[in-house]
């Protein structure tokens, strides 16, 4: 089983040399620290920001120079700053190549639901629904059943939607799962010591096992 | 050259009326107009409508506003870091309308373009497209959203001149440049004014024509949300 880390060591594997990558807030913003040498990608915070770099040093903050989380970073050499219409048409016209994002549950169409528990104080989907509406390539970053032991991945979605259809790969602390485009999770690696069957426990919506599944290579 | 200076923040929002509809730039606290902000205390207009990807915080921003009842309605995407917020809202004195951050921020744009609706893919499917709207272009689903239509725009600038030529800085530009194109009257502030002249056309973000009022802020606290560092 993998811990948080784990999960953003494995998802690194999927960022790739020259892709421009919008990482989501939690456990996608660790994927930063994975990616291996000699891969370059460029990421994009949607506040206006192409080419974040890591965070300032002590008495070096700006706060005029923030990312999506509102934290204090910096810029690299070759970054550029722009508006947030611009920074959401990038977007819209996928110019983005890979979003990596959190949810609370995805279905085995590819549904994800990240923003809103009714009952809950709703904060709002910030830029979830404008990225999950018009990324080609969206991978989910989750655990894979709630705190109350139940299952995250669903034939359908309960909470309300941020976005329908648009989920292609889940990363969670179990497996790696492609969500297939006629529905169902497909199994593709196991998290280390983590067997088969113990995925399918903890997996709601329809699974998919072709042969023998592989340990995941971290 | 048309001079767009006044005097000072007070001046510039003087006759902004209880009830109508101001875009506020900034994300999170940066980048917000917070001498514009002060003087809306002052002044105490109240029943507006905010367009603002934020809400500010208890004690900053549009928080203060919130803080003295001046809003009737917030138009935002995100609103998370503030209790008082958070009370309204519960117990029904405040209104909110979310939507989604890229649609906010075209929206505003739109308005800037003369363009009275965009397409966007952004909430298809979820509650944000109930009752809007819908078409198919090559094979995908797209919600109509409509320009916004505000009586006032406030942006905060790093610099501006007294043509009204802007220029933002760093990841402070965020909605500024397209909230000052979406207003009707737009106010802008700035950390530095200069004749005109002294900026390089070149470099300006937001021109002249889209600025009525500026003014040189001051005394800017730049309050940061997240303070995040790593050790040398």
């Amino acid at each position: 089983m993998l811990d948080k880390n784990g999960i953003a060591k494995r998802i690194a594997k999927e960022v790739k040399d020259g892709m421009y990558v919008n990482l989501g807030i939690g456990i996608p913003t660790l994927v930063a620290n994975y990616i291996p040498e000699g891969i370059n990608v460029v990421l994009q915070s949607e506040n206006g920001l192409l080419g974040m770099g890591p965070f300032p040093f002590e008495g070096e903050e700006d706060a005029d120079l923030i990312n999506a989380g509102k934290q204090t970073i910096t810029t690299l050499a070759g970054s550029s700053i722009f508006d947030s219409a611009m920074s959401f048409g990038m977007i819209r016209a996928q110019k983005v190549d890979l979003t990596i994002l959190g949810a609370m549950e995805v279905s085995e169409n590819g549904d994800i639901a990240n923003w809103k528990i009714p009952g809950k104080m709703v904060k709002g989907m910030g830029g979830a629904m404008d990225l999950v509406a018009s990324a080609q390539n969206i991978i989910v970053a989750m655990q894979h059943v709630n705190k109350a032991g139940e299952s995250k991945l669903l034939p359908n979605c309960t909470l309300p939607l941020t976005g329908v259809h648009c989920v292609k790969k889940i990363v969670t602390e179990l497996a790696v799962l492609a969500v297939l485009e006629n529905g169902g999770f497909q199994l593709l690696e196991r998290a280390p010591g983590v067997s088969v069957a113990e995925i399918q426990a903890a997996t709601a919506g329809k699974l998919l096992i072709e042969g023998d599944i592989p340990e995941m290579q971290l | 050259m048309i001079n767009k200076v006044v005097k000072d923040a007070d001046t510039a929002i003087k006759d902004i009326q209880n009830g109508q509809t101001i875009m506020l730039g900034g994300f999170g606290l940066c980048g917000i107009p917070e001498n514009c902000i002060q003087a809306l205390l002052r002044k105490k207009v109240t029943d507006l409508t905010c367009i603002s990807n934020n809400a500010g915080v208890d004690d900053f921003g549009i928080g203060l506003l919130l803080q003295q009842r001046q809003v009737k309605k917030m138009i935002s995407s995100y609103v998370g870091e503030n209790a008082e917020f958070e009370r309204q809202l519960l117990s029904g004195e405040l209104e909110v309308e979310l939507i989604p951050q890229g649609t906010l921020a075209t929206r505003c744009m739109a308005a800037g373009y003369g363009m009275p609706v965009i397409y966007t893919p952004a909430g298809v499917g979820t509650e944000v497209a109930i009752g809007k709207e819908t078409r198919i272009f090559k094979g995908k689903e797209y919600l109509m959203e409509y320009a916004f239509d505000a009586d006032f725009a406030i942006v905060k600038a790093w610099k501006g001149d007294t043509a009204g030529n802007l220029i933002y800085k760093s990841t402070a530009r965020n909605f500024n440049p397209v909230m000052a194109m979406g207003g009707k009257i737009t106010i802008a502030e700035v950390e530095i004014l200069v004749p005109a002249g002294e900026l390089d056309p070149d470099q300006i973000h937001t021109p002249g024509i889209y600025v009525h009022r500026i003014f040189q802020g001051g005394n800017y606290e730049k309050r940061i949300e997240q303070r995040t560092v790593r050790t040398k």
